[in-house]
């Protein structure tokens, strides 16, 4: 691996007297899949918000393309090219989904106020530029036909799509998701396993993805981490993590 | 509304109200203030719709940024008038104007960026705080009058600057809003968290929505002053904020063109109510909770995204 997208060097927050996330160490390259796993309140979200500046760590140090991360706010990692979904799906719900989409896609065009009402040449050829991007990347998703639909009246697994859609519209390096095969059916995983090996290899990003479904991470990730109260208990391929004694007893003990 | 229309509505709503100005003098002059008296709620309606219904912060403090520019608006053309000849009045007038909207923005910054940094409802108790502490200011400041007020302000406000000035809000607000810059104001209304993970950053746009409905406030207040020709610092009391924001809520949060009938009505209503006003309040109350039970959202709002139609 060259030098690393992502690099959490012993991480660990503390909510009053629980320790959430213990000591972490993850390391990402660009355009890794990488898994992270572990049963019901392990501490997945939570290493999700600390990367992403929801949290701020109570120890240790997040590097993402060489520059230390702490005291960043969400936005700004974005920025950077961090961008993530959410377990509860959080979308803008008064807005259509082609909006959700292009509230995203704004973030590398630097229209502001002024703009916005003096609405020269240099705005509507900028809108019309977000505008495109945004139908390209609905098209490539199959959401075009609900372009103008409310995000909230879309079916569920439609809802998981445009949120990954809208984090993609941020031009991510790294992408997190979160649960995505959560409430899904055998049939919609296969399918979202499909979606996700795809946008690795469209978009040349790469993607950690938590997931509480041992079978969805198995099938694609190439490296997995396992975390177990806050603590990272073991970390390999799929054929080592499953084999590893401290995981059974872990899902086991679930 | 596409790009292009909007500006191209404004200049014939200015045209329009232009025209009209010029035949107020038809009509009955209490008719035409009441005209002035809506344009105005106009102006504070939709400003606050920036910021109570597209950004959805509640602030309870838009009769203090109201005051404000009143006041600045009001004492900068009383000290201008005596010095400069009388064909400078425009001038006096329009800049008076405009420096009190941005004393109300000043004012707007100062109380917006340290309680829109924190996440909750700390904006309605610190916009009802303000208002309550400008209010007294100008209660014992006796170079603007003190408690009898500020008196003799010339009535330069006619029935063309009160909509013009509405015009340009309404502009204002919906050009803003309906403009890919301008979702980030509903993304946070929606979702500060996905917004801050879409690269919205919603502290500047809480902030940037608070400091724009300050401004408009504040012209709304110099628009007021010369209106009225008096100001007294009872005329800005907390019973003004809830007038305004119930304009808002009766619109429809985040509506602008349910807003703008709102404040039609809600100025109009207590004219016909005169003999009831210390019913008011009640009156308000018992229409806004009919409201949350009959049309959760708003009463003249139509459509799935009404919302987003400013
Ligand atoms: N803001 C918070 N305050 C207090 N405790 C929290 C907070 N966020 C997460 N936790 C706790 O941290 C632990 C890990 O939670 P989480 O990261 O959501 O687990 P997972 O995503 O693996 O299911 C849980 O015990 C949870 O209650
Ligand atoms: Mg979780």
């Amino acid at each position: 691996m060259n030098s690393p997208l992502l690099q959490l060097d012993k991480v660990t927050i503390r909510f009053g007297g629980l320790t959430a996330v213990s000591a972490v160490d993850l390391l990402i390259g660009a355009n890794e899949l990488i898994g992270l796993i572990g049963p019901n309140g392990a501490g997945k979200t939570t290493v999700f918000n600390l990367i992403t500046g929801v949290y701020q760590a109570t120890e240790g140090k997040i590097t993402f393309s060489g520059q230390p991360t702490p005291g960043l706010k969400p936005h700004e990692l974005t920025k950077l090219g961090i961008a993530r979904t959410f377990q509860n799906i959080r979308l803008f719900a008064s807005m259509s989904v082609f909006d959700n989409v292009r509230t995203a896609a704004a973030l590398h065009h630097s229209h502001g106020v002024r703009s916005a009402l003096w609405r020269g040449p240099a705005f509507r050829e900028g809108e019309q530029t977000i505008e495109k991007q945004v139908m390209e990347l609905l098209d490539i998703f199959d959401l075009g036909k609900f372009r103008e639909e409310p995000a909230k009246c879309m079916p569920y697994g439609s809802q998981r799509r445009l949120e990954i859609v809208r984090a993609l519209a941020t031009k991510p390096k790294l992408l997190l998701l979160d649960e995505p095969a959560a409430g899904m059916n055998p049939t919609e995983k296969i399918e979202l396993t499909r979606l996700i090996r795809f946008i690795k290899d469209k978009f040349q990003i790469a993607v950690l993805l938590v997931e509480h479904d041992m079978q969805v991470v198995m099938g694609i990730c190439e490296r997995i981490a396992v975390l177990d109260y806050g603590v990272k208990i073991a970390e390999g391929t799929p054929a080592e993590v499953r084999a590893n004694p401290k995981v059974i007893e872990a899902y086991l003990g679930d | 509304m596409t790009h292009s229309s909007t500006k191209r509505m404004l200049v014939i709503a200015l045209m329009t109200v232009t025209l009209a100005s010029l035949c107020t003098h038809w009509f009955n002059r209490y008719y035409v203030g009441v005209a002035i008296d809506i344009g105005i709620n106009i102006i504070l309606a939709v400003s606050l719709n920036l910021i109570n219904g597209h950004t959805g912060q509640f602030s309870l403090g838009h009769a203090g940024f109201m005051a404000v520019g009143g006041y600045t608006t009001a004492k900068f053309a009383l000290v201008m008038q005596p010095i400069l000849p009388t064909w400078l009045q425009p001038v006096i007038f329009i800049a008076g104007l405009l420096l009190g909207g941005l004393m109300a923005a000043a004012a707007g910054l100062a109380v917006g960026v340290p309680s829109l940094r924190l996440r909750g409802d700390y904006l309605a108790i610190v916009t009802l705080g303000f208002g309550e502490i400008i209010r007294v200011i100008f209660q014992n400041t006796e170079s603007l009058g003190a408690a009898t007020g500020l008196t003799g302000i010339p009535a330069w406000t006619n029935f063309g600057w009160a909509w013009g000035g509405a015009a340009v809000t309404v502009f204002v607000v919906a050009s803003l809003v309906n403009s890919t810059y301008g979702r980030g104001f509903i993304a946070v209304h929606d979702d500060e968290v996905a917004a801050g993970a879409s690269g919205v950053n919603p502290v500047r746009y809480k902030v940037t929505a608070f400091v724009i409905g300050s401004f408009f406030a504040g012209i709304a207040g110099g628009l007021y002053a010369h209106h009225k020709s008096f100001l007294s610092p009872t005329g800005f009391d907390f019973m003004k904020s809830i007038d305004i924001v119930v304009m808002v809520i009766l619109g429809g949060m985040g509506r602008t063109a349910g807003v703008i009938i709102a404040a039609v009505l809600v100025t109009v209503l207590p004219e016909f109510l005169r003999g009831m006003a210390e019913y008011r309040m009640i009156i308000y109350s018992l229409l806004i909770i009919g409201l949350m039970i009959a049309r959760p959202q708003g009463l003249f709002s139509f459509g799935k995204l009404g919302r987003t139609k400013a």
